[in-house]
């Protein structure tokens, strides 16, 4: 093998202790993602897809095994670490878009960069994001609530690239637009992955996994 | 540019957003700062205007007889009767005005009996002292000093809650007693002396030292004797000189002046002080619980939005942060306003309760508004601390998953 890949797994098992038993979400996962590599995962509800997805997005340590992100075993940093990564390396989209609500759509864009360069953005970068993915200022001025599901997992798209992380994360990031509006940002994550990112995604449909170079299957925490 | 803090301008969004409770919230704070600072006021602004009108009479030594009972506070009159030496004789008089040297020294009988004016009736301290020294010692506002027996003069307090005027008539005593009952016309009304400790003419009647032995009896029983020092820097040596004449076998007497007098009054203001600050401190506390309440509840409205801001790379201690400074906002706004209206409500109540605003803005007194400003915030923002601590520790997967 040549290049180290950029997300590593290897054995990684998750369990959440349960007064009614053991769940083991995760059940000895190994994979290996390239750096520029499209991965849908799909899969049953409930068959562990969020839990690995929190895994890569260094949202949460494995129980066993190890999970390295660039390089880094995610099992030894500390929380301060973690969440530097979170910021700095990975970009994620979720299903219920997750704005924050007190920001605008153009302060919520802006806002991993404050947090990562502790100044403001004199580059024009962030409306620039705003503008690809269809948000003009006029709209960039309002809060999530005042947006529609299309438009705000546009915002989205937009909060996750700010940072320039190496690695996309989506889960189900379609899962709640209609098929006009999940086309265009498909649309969207092809053409970020075109530019060279990784990107990993969950989701339902099959149709929504052909945009991906291959398809990981799971079931029951497990790799089918 | 400069950096910004995106993590204060969340606080203050939330705070905007939630205004009515965090306003509700910042009254308790209001309320507490305006308590602990208009109470702090009143009792810096009585301490000052004690020690002014008392250093009027700075170089006055007041002698009584040692009762033994220890310090007999300030102007109270000793209850036991068993004791002989509750009055000072003619002879230690003599001693007094002996180790005196140059000093105006003077004595003087007090009583305090029932009295009665045309409607009113109540208690009141009867004076007596020698007819020269009453010239010397008081003066007139209006009209003219005893000549008989039966005339009086009075302080002005006493005019005005009696509602009387010199040629006033006052029935002194009650038909039961045993000195009977006694009317006395009014001839001078005396000059305001405010507090001293030599006498407190403002609300007694001074009458002539025959007609208050004549009722009273206890010719030459003086209640004290007053030394006026001409040179105030000689106030050591007298009192020393009065102690070493009549205290030398027994203690016969107790010498006081102005300074312990203050020192007697500045302590129990001071105890009442603490007191009523305790009390204020109960808001305070209220105000306390009300601003945990409001930080808990704001922390568990945004429980997903602390679990956006930790997965899209917020650190744990800017959570904290944004929550204290939620806290410090409503503490600082609080406590800002509370200190605009302990201005406005301390000095209503300092001229009220002091009768002057004369000191209200001596340092000792304005020190307060700032100190209860601190008090409040501070106490706001540790009212914070354990719901932020709280926001940021929770875990990011699971603060996501909350609806
Ligand atoms: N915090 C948790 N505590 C306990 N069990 C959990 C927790 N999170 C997930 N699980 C369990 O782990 C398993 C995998 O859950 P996960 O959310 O990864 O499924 P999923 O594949 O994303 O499902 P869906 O398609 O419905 O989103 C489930 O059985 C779930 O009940
Ligand atoms: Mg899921």
């Amino acid at each position: 093998m040549g290049s180290t890949p950029v997300i590593a797994l290897e054995n990684v098992r998750k369990i959440y202790p349960l007064p009614s038993g053991d769940v083991h979400a995760l059940d000895g996962v190994s994979l290996a993602i390239e750096k520029g590599e499209f991965v849908a995962i799909m899969g049953s509800s409930g068959s562990g897809k969020s839990t690995l997805m929190n895994q890569i997005g260094c949202l949460d340590v494995p129980t066993e095994g190890t999970v390295r992100i660039e390089g880094q075993d995610i099992g030894q940093l500390s929380d301060y670490d973690l969440t530097a990564l979170r910021r700095d390396s990975i970009g994620y989209i979720f299903q219920k878009f997750n704005l924050i609500p007190l920001l605008t759509a153009f302060e919520n864009v802006e806002y991993p960069w404050l947090l990562r360069q502790r100044r403001y953005d004199d580059t024009g970068r962030v409306q620039h994001l705003l503008d690809q993915v269809g948000i003009d200022a006029a709209l960039a001025a309002h809060r999530p609530s005042e947006l529609s599901g299309g438009q705000q997992q546009r915002v989205a798209v937009a909060r996750a690239l700010v940072n320039e992380p190496a690695i996309l994360l989506c889960d189900e990031p379609t899962g709640n637009l209609d098929s006009k509006t999940s086309t265009q940002i498909m649309e969207m994550l092809a053409a970020l992955n075109h530019e060279g990112r990784t990107v990993i995604m969950v989701t339902h449909d099959a149709a929504t996994a052909e945009y991906a170079d291959r398809t990981i299957l799971i079931q029951d925490g497990r790799i089918a | 540019m400069k950096k910004p803090d995106i993590i204060f301008r969340l606080s203050l969004r939330s705070v905007r957003l939630n205004l009515l409770r965090s306003v509700l919230a910042a009254l308790g704070i209001v309320i507490g700062v305006v308590a602990i600072a208009s109470i702090g006021m009143i009792s810096a602004n009585m301490t000052l205007s004690v020690a002014e009108e008392l250093s009027a009479t700075a170089n006055v030594l007041v002698v009584k007889p040692d009762t033994g009972s220890g310090d007999s506070g300030f102007g109270r009159e000793s209850e036991s009767n068993d004791d002989e030496d509750d009055y000072l004789t003619n002879d230690q008089f003599n001693d007094i005005r002996k180790a005196a040297g140059s000093s105006y020294v003077y004595y003087l009988y007090s009583e305090s009996d029932d009295i009665e004016t045309g409607s009113t009736s109540g208690r009141a301290t009867i004076y007596a002292m020698d007819d020269e020294a009453m010239k010397d010692i008081l003066s007139l506002a209006e009209g003219s000093f005893p000549s008989t027996t039966s005339q009086v003069v009075v302080g002005p307090d006493f005019v005005e809650r009696y509602d009387i005027e010199v040629g006033s008539k006052i029935t002194i005593g009650d038909e039961d007693d045993e000195e009977g009952e006694v009317t006395v016309r009014v001839t001078g009304i005396l000059e305001e002396r405010g507090m001293s400790m030599d006498i407190s003419s403002d609300n007694a009647i001074i009458t002539a030292e025959k007609f208050f032995t004549g009722r009273y009896g206890g010719e030459d029983e003086y209640t004290q004797v007053n030394v006026v020092v001409d040179d105030i820097n000689d106030i050591d040596a007298i009192t020393e000189s009065i102690d070493e004449s009549l205290n030398r076998k027994d203690d016969e007497v107790q010498i006081q002046d102005s300074s312990r007098m203050l020192n007697t009054i500045s302590s129990t203001l001071g105890t009442l002080t603490s007191f009523a600050l305790a009390i204020a401190g109960i808001s305070l506390l209220v105000a306390a619980v009300s601003i945990f309440n409001v930080m808990m509840m704001s922390v568990t409205e945004r429980i997903r939005e602390i679990g956006i801001l930790r997965s899209i790379g917020t650190q744990k201690d800017e959570i904290l942060r944004m929550f204290v400074y939620e806290a410090a906002i409503i503490g600082i706004v609080g406590a800002g306003i509370g200190a605009v209206l302990s201005l406005l409500i301390g000095y209503v109540v300092v001229f009220g309760m002091v009768g002057t605003t004369e000191y209200f803005f001596a340092w000792d007194s304005l020190a307060n508004v700032p100190e209860g400003m601190i008090v409040g915030a501070v106490i706001c923002v540790i009212s914070g601390v354990y719901p932020a601590w709280r926001a940021s520790n929770l875990d990011p997967i699971e603060a996501l998953r909350a609806e």
